[in-house]
């Protein structure tokens, strides 16, 4: 049986307050095993960013609690959440992020630089998840002469580079057209199966989300159903 | 990230919006240039107020005068006091004068605790000074004082006996005395002619030992103690006695390795006895005082415009935080601590302060060695040795950490607000 690895205790976020006041998650519980891969699924204002954003420790719920192997993510300092976020998170954002005037190399060494690595071992580094993504002849070109697939591939290699437990990818193929985006799609779940890096993604494409071992809906703040996918039915019960 | 990183990402960062980077540089470079200027001036003028320190006093050497007597208006005019000696035209302001000092003066000065000997310092104005049958030409003396060191373009200087009548010329008189070369004239021997009190004129001969440099203090001519003695003997002769024996000021002889302390001690000592005592670098003292101002003030204007600069990286500064607004936000959400996306941006403003300041004064320095040897063949050829700017590697390192303190301060407000940066505000999109 598969620990969970994050879990979410009736977590609410409210923003702001009075008349302007909107709670964007209203008590949502949720547990994430080690190694799943798991689509959190809504419409735009759904909530579901949010949720993501409170799973990967980038915001604080206003009550109810996050734990992370078991300890509560609230009682971390300033110095281990940074070291949580450096090596145990990676991230894929819909919008690259890549630092437009850096080469791809640096772009993707730049988790490396932050966690005091070497130079040396973070070239070496960073070169072998380039290769893995199929980017490694692209390493010294400017970040801004690559399409849209390469420079997914190459957020990607960032991700992963650290060799985190979780991969988080907000919309990760949102802004590639189909063929693209199923070819990112694809190395996301390669690394899922093959070397059994958690993976959160939010989306509102639902077929994206069948992809995924297990689909959490989410509308209005709460979530309203949860759904193990048919192929991977076994794992999830 | 480690220090290195820092240093090499916040470079990086400088030059990834070149045109803003050169702007800023530029304003930091002016106010560094300027101050690099006014530092190098006061420098150079001090520095050359040092080395005519030694054409004009020695250490050990004190000049006593009695303090001129201040008449009060609100106390009426001063009692006539028959004892006093008469007053003598002193330098100074016109009209001022100091008490003449006796006979008297110079035993009760030799019996103050340090005072190893006195002698009182005599006028001595010749006629004119001659050589052979040619020109005779007007000169204004002043009497070697033993220990003094003498810019000398020829010759050796005075000989170690007191009593030779010796003589050590200004280059300027070498040709229109008919020398013809600053050689030529060592050893020769020159008339010098002084009126005497009953307007006989009588001459006195002298061997030119040395052809100086002008200083500071003017083209002056050196003669030797006895050349002293006997042209002021001359000059006395049919003086009434009771104006032999009066002096404007007594040269007062103490230990040259006396400290500061000690030096303050006897002239303390002599003002209890009724005399003032002032050595060179006192004199000197106040010039430097009048410099160190007149420089200060041009430092203030160039400050003003590093301040003015400053403004000019805080606005550079904010503007990158908030074009890599998204970047700030993603490196903490990769686990980038504040402190050190402050550390980021601050190291960010010190670099571009080091590129200004260091450019700065890599061109000032340059211009100013420029401007001061053309300055020095030309407009200030008749003070030789000035070097009217000079750099002194600490004064100029004191200008480069200014500034690159001054980046510093600058950097706090846009670099803390890149700090508290909310990772998900940030990274947030539509």
């Amino acid at each position: 049986m598969p620990t969970p690895v994050l879990t979410a205790t009736d977590v609410t976020k409210r923003y702001g307050s009075g008349p302007t006041r909107f709670d964007a998650l209203k008590g949502v519980s949720l547990e994430i095993l080690e190694g799943e891969s798991v689509a959190i699924v809504g419409k735009s204002g759904s909530g579901k960013s949010t949720l993501m954003h409170i799973l990967a420790l980038l915001d604080t719920p206003t009550t109810g609690g996050v734990e992370v192997d078991g300890s509560d993510a609230a009682t971390l300092t300033g110095a281990q959440l940074n070291a949580l976020r450096n090596r145990t998170f990676g991230f894929v954002f819909q919008q690259f992020f890549l630092t437009a005037g850096a080469s791809v190399l640096e772009n993707v060494m730049l988790p490396l630089k932050i966690a005091r690595i070497g130079s040396r071992e973070r070239r070496r580094l960073a070169m072998s998840a380039l290769e893995r993504l199929e980017l490694a002849d692209k390493a010294a070109n400017k970040a801004t002469n690559l399409s849209g697939g390469q420079k997914q591939r190459a957020v990607i290699a960032r991700a992963l580079v650290n060799s985190p437990r979780i991969i988080f990818a907000d919309e990760p193929t949102g802004n590639l057209d189909t063929a693209t985006g199923a070819v990112v799609e694809d190395m996301l779940f390669a690394l899922n199966r093959d070397q059994g890096i958690t993976l959160v993604i939010v989306t509102h494409d639902e077929e994206l989300a069948a992809r995924c071992d297990r689909r959490i809906f989410i509308r209005d703040g709460l979530i309203v159903e949860s759904l193990a996918s048919a192929t991977t039915e076994g794992l999830a019960a | 990230m480690r220090a290195a990183d820092i240093l090499g990402t916040a470079v990086g960062n400088a030059f990834r919006s070149r045109l803003r980077t050169v702007l800023t540089v530029i304003a930091i470079f002016i106010g560094a240039f300027t101050l690099t200027i006014t530092n190098g001036l006061g420098t150079g003028i001090n520095n050359y107020i040092d080395s005519q320190l030694g054409s004009i006093g020695a250490p050990g050497v004190m000049t006593v005068t009695k303090p001129t007597e201040v008449v009060e208006a609100a106390t009426g005019p001063a009692e006539y006091d028959p004892d006093a000696a008469s007053e003598l035209d002193a330098q100074g302001p016109p009209g001022s004068t100091v008490q003449a000092l006796t006979g008297a003066d110079v035993s009760a000065v030799g019996d103050v605790d340090g005072v190893t000997s006195v002698d009182p310092i005599v006028a001595v104005s010749p006629d004119y000074v001659q050589w052979g049958a040619g020109d005779r030409l007007v000169l204004a003396v002043s009497e070697f004082a033993s220990g003094t060191s003498i810019d000398l373009a020829a010759g050796v200087g005075f000989g170690a006996a007191a009593d030779r009548l010796e003589i050590v010329l200004p280059t300027t008189y070498v040709e229109p005395l008919g020398f013809a070369s600053d050689e030529a004239a060592v050893g020769e021997t020159v008339a010098v002619a002084v009126t005497d009190a009953t307007g006989g004129q009588h001459t006195v001969d002298a061997v030119v030992v040395g052809i100086q440099e002008p200083s500071l203090l003017g083209a002056s001519t050196s003669i030797s103690p006895a050349l002293t003695t006997a042209l002021y003997d001359l000059q006395s002769t049919g003086l009434p006695a009771t104006a032999v024996g009066q002096y404007g000021s007594l040269s007062v002889h103490f230990d040259p390795a006396s400290t500061d302390a000690e030096v303050q001690a006897l002239t303390s000592e002599l003002a209890a006895a009724g005399y003032t005592g002032t050595t060179v670098a006192d004199q000197i003292g106040v010039f430097q005082t009048i410099v160190d101002g007149i420089i200060l003030v041009l430092n203030a204007f160039a400050v003003i415009a590093l301040l003015a600069a400053g403004f000019g990286i805080i606005n550079t500064l904010l503007m990158s935080v908030q074009e890599r607004t998204r970047e700030i936000g993603l490196m903490k959400a990769m686990g980038m601590s504040g402190g050190r996306i402050f550390a980021l941006f601050s190291t960010e403003a010190v670099f571009i302060g080091f590129l200004g300041s260091a450019l700065g004064a890599v061109v000032g320095i340059v211009t100013g060695l420029g401007i001061s040897s053309v300055l020095s063949n030309g407009l200030l050829a008749d003070l030789a040795g000035l070097q009217i700017l000079a750099f002194d590697p600490v004064s100029v390192g004191g200008v480069l950490l200014l500034v690159m303190g001054i980046a510093l301060v600058a950097a706090v407000l846009p670099a803390s607000r890149a700090a508290r940066q909310s990772p998900i505000e940030s990274l947030r999109y539509e």
